[in-house]
């Protein structure tokens, strides 16, 4: 039984201490925004923020994360920061395929929230352990640059 | 910028940017079962015996016995097995599934099968097969003449390696009988071709197969082919098991066992007289892998654009597909055309050094113009816009200058720039649009005046939804929230051919246009009405033989010129990216802003085709980059400086002057990358990708 915070709310598992916690959350709390790419920690489409820090879930232990804060897209997508990304993504029609959004957005989160006026340079050292194989990131940096000019005051 | 180029917010943009897009592993069905495959670990053997363990109740192993029709897989020729017969052909060929409710049993079952093989000696190497699955020849002049007459011949063998379409949702396909019925849904580019597939494995009706595309995180060609065939292995064991089956691949299986890019060996033996180039004799080998899936269609289009966009009297190309006991090899963004025009684009390159010329200018003193005849004879019916797309590159980059200040470097740090200018023929190869696909599409309009788009080309990430309904909205005048289109369903949708070719804006797109042009004449408020159209070929194409290789192969061509700067540390080999520029001509973008988006996209997958993306099998045969650990494709700190432009060349016959997109970035990188390393470097460059490994031979002197 290994209890944390999971977008705001107190959950208990029962899955073995030693499962990834990707798994945990796909299979037992249904949290599909949590996207599995690898399972190796190489690609990012599993991102979560566990207690402020971005982390692929694929090589989180389940066992590790006892009394820790878990957020995934379906928790943070209720929040204003969000709603700047969102925004900003649409008007650069950063969203391809759509299976690493949930960890770039993630990362985005990450990013501004550890520096509000990041650099391109920042921007692009801080989603590079995300892969996106669709849109060569120029409009998912030109996105984060956005949110962060519109969004002031939120980070 | 045109009126309907103005971008707008992307139809499917709330659900993937909310992480309620639901992929095909997002879904959980009652009763679903889970199911693996077991590959065969050999090249070439026979299977002698396969030894079971008990199975706990609920679990199933599914082998070529269950298959209730054809155990082939229908894609061109049907020789790809839904499971193996008695022999494995490559490294990964499918023997069995298993198939029950816990994967982590469904695992322990695999590793307790044991395989007895009796091994043959596999053919690994293209050079050395014995077996050609296609083969193509065309010719125009005289070239025997040329050679004969030439003051030099020049020759010269390119190499290209495998690339992985590294899509970022590996394939998945889930699929459950019901009512006498089979409905497979999955991670998808073509519902048809998975519908056709289905219906012969199972010896089903058509009518009694559904095939529904989940959203699709990535295709990229690799989900055009390869779905068909784990589809079909899905729906026997879902026939099988009598209940729902999901089967999601792991990153390594995927990457190990699906299809890639075709490795080729391009040799072009030139003849030069009097300081003109008189003709190109082109020999183009691509190594199918076991099955022959797309292999002639992917050979054709790099067999025509074998000459790149230069005018030659005296042609001659000779191509083959040939079998290996290596994974088969399918269709990837480009489609054949990358292999080509990374080998004459080079060949250019170096005829230029040996002429004294700069590359650039010898190019352009080649280089096609409206109303010259192509390769096989058809014709360049609309404006070639080259001229003016280098003048753009030059402006933005000082092309020609750096080419001359990087000669002769020395010092640890050595730049280099190289340029390449390139087509891609827009739709299907030759007749297949008009002969096979026969593309249908319907619009219907309800009677609360919503009107749905009815075909079966599905947004892989692409933004089909968005640029479909944003031409069918503009078309009848009305908001684009009253377009609605769904992912395709065969119950629900005509067939309008794959989703492949760079074929289903300009074509798709435009019979969309057509039927909403009608919708709008007899629009009757309050009414259900719907529309259907049908392809026509445009008045215009000279009809294409493929018997002769003779006639237009496409209907018209989109055009691209890409330059590219590096950086050479010479002490440790690597590169460093300065800047990639490419200026494109797609015709009118539907939609700027998905243009550009797909310009981007593909011209980063080339330049990691070009500069990093090596994968190789070892001597048994496995493929040894099989994790992104070793198949190393491009993050967001790789190439910062990745310039696109678009020009405005609107194509008459294209849905607001729509032509071919999503391929063309991708075709012209690895020749503008390889010639800014033979810059820097100051040495002839045959092989992409050109890696720093590579690179380190190169100044070990070890590689020319």
């Amino acid at each position: 039984m290994v209890e944390f915070i999971l977008n705001g709310q107190e959950v208990v598992s029962k899955a073995q201490a030693n499962q990834r916690l990707l798994d945990v959350l796909r299979q037992e709390f249904r949290i599909t925004g949590v996207k599995c790419g690898c399972k190796e920690g190489e690609c990012g489409a599993c991102s979560v923020i566990l207690d402020g820090k971005l982390v692929n879930s694929c090589l989180v232990a389940l066992g590790s994360i006892e009394g820790s804060t878990v957020t995934t897209i379906e928790g943070y997508r209720e929040t204003e920061r969000y709603a700047a990304l969102d925004k900003a993504y649409a008007s650069v029609s950063a969203v391809q395929c759509g299976f690493c959004i949930p960890g770039m957005i993630l990362a985005s989160e990450c990013i501004l929230a550890k520096n509000p006026n990041p650099t391109e340079a920042e921007i692009r050292a801080g989603i590079s352990g995300n892969l996106c194989r669709c849109t060569g990131y120029n409009a998912i940096v030109q996105a984060i640059s956005i949110a962060a000019e519109e969004g002031k005051g939120l980070w | 910028m045109e009126a309907i180029s103005k971008p707008v917010k992307k139809k499917d943009h709330d659900a993937k940017m909310s992480g309620r897009a639901l992929y095909v592993d997002d879904h959980v069905l009652e009763g679903m079962l889970l199911g693996r495959l077991l590959h065969s670990a050999k090249a070439k053997a026979r299977i002698t015996r396969i030894t079971l363990p008990e199975l706990p109740e609920g679990y199933y192993v599914v082998d070529k016995h269950d298959v209730p029709g054809i155990n082939y897989v229908h894609i061109v020729q049907d020789d790809t097995p839904v499971f193996v017969e008695d022999t494995v052909e490559y490294v990964g060929d499918p023997i069995l599934m298993v198939v029950g409710p816990e994967l982590k049993e469904v695992e322990r079952i695999l590793t307790e099968i044991v395989v007895v093989y009796e091994e043959l000696v596999p053919i690994l190497d293209m050079l050395k097969s014995d077996t050609v699955f296609f083969n193509y020849n065309y010719a125009k002049g005289d070239i025997q003449r040329a050679l004969k007459e030439a003051d030099r011949v020049f020759i010269e063998t390119f190499q290209t390696g495998y690339q992985e379409q590294a899509y970022l949702e590996t394939q998945g396909m889930l699929a459950y009988p019901h009512d006498g019925r089979m409905t497979v849904r999955g991670s998808l580019q073509c519902p048809y071709y998975v519908h056709g597939a289905v219906a012969k494995a199972l010896g089903y009706e058509e009518k009694d197969v559904q095939i529904i595309q989940d959203v699709t995180g990535g295709g990229f060609g690799g989900k055009e082919a390869f779905p068909s065939i784990l589809a079909c292995q899905t729906a026997v064991a879902a026939k099988k098991a009598n209940k729902p089956v999901k089967v999601i691949f792991e990153r390594r299986e995927d990457m190990e066992f699906t299809s890639k890019r075709h490795p080729s060996v391009c040799t072009y033996k030139v003849a030069v007289k009097d300081g003109e180039i008189t003709g190109m004799d082109i020999d183009v080998l691509f190594n199918s892998g076991a099955y022959t899936t797309l292999s002639p269609v992917v050979l054709q289009r790099g067999l025509i654009c074998a000459n790149g966009v230069y005018r030659l009297d005296n042609l001659r190309v000779v191509g083959r597909a040939v079998k290996t006991n290596t994974v088969p090899c399918g269709a990837y963004r480009g489609f054949g055309a990358p292999q080509t025009f990374f080998a004459v684009e080079m060949m250019m390159d170096h005829l230029a050094k040996e002429m004294s010329l700069d590359s650039l200018e010898l190019k352009q003193r080649y280089m096609v113009k409206q109303g010259d005849a192509t390769s096989t004879g058809g014709k360049y019916h609309f404006h070639v816009p080259l001229p003016e797309m280098i003048e753009q590159i030059e402006e933005l980059t000082n092309y020609r200058e750096k080419r001359r200040q990087y000669r002769n470097q020395t010092g640890r740090y050595r730049k280099g720039i190289g340029m390449s200018m390139f087509f891609h023929g827009c739709g299907f190869t030759g007749s297949g649009e008009r002969d096979i696909i026969k593309a249908v599409v319907r619009i219907r309009k309800n009677p609360d005046d919503t009107v749905e788009i009815l075909a079966s080309n599905s947004d892989i990430g692409q933004g089909l939804k968005t640029t479909f309904s944003k031409i069918v909205a503009d078309t009848l005048g009305i908001s684009l929230a009253r377009v609605l289109i769904e992912n395709p369903d065969t119950d629900r949708v005509p067939d309008s051919g794959p989703t492949v070719a760079s074929r289903s804006l300009m074509t798709v797109g435009g019979l969309l246009r057509r039927a909403a042009e009608r919708l709008k004449q007899e629009w009757q408020a309050g009414e259900e009405q719907v529309i259907e159209e049908h392809f026509v070929e445009p008045d215009f194409v000279i009809p294409f033989s493929i018997a002769e290789f003779k006639g237009d192969a496409y209907p018209t061509y989109s055009w691209s010129v890409n330059a590219i700067e590096v950086e050479v540390d010479t002490l440790t080999a690597t590169t460093k990216i300065l800047g990639a520029w490419g200026t494109f001509d797609v015709g009118v973008p539907v939609d700027i802003n998905i243009i550009l988006g797909q310009m981007e996209g593909g011209f980063l997958q080339g330049i990691g085709y070009a500069s990093m993306e090596e994968m190789n099998c070892n001597e048994q045969g496995m493929i040894r980059n099989n994790s992104f650990s070793d198949y190393i494709i491009p993050t967001a700190l790789d190439v910062p400086n990745l310039v696109t432009k678009i020009i405005n060349n609107p194509y008459t016959h294209g849905p607001y002057g729509a032509k071919g997109a999503g391929e063309l970035p991708l075709v012209g990188a690895a020749p503008a990358y390889v010639e800014a390393m033979e810059n820097a470097l100051g040495v002839n460059l045959n092989k992409a990708p050109f890696t720093p490994e590579d690179t380190m031979r190169v100044l070990l002197g070890g590689l020319n």
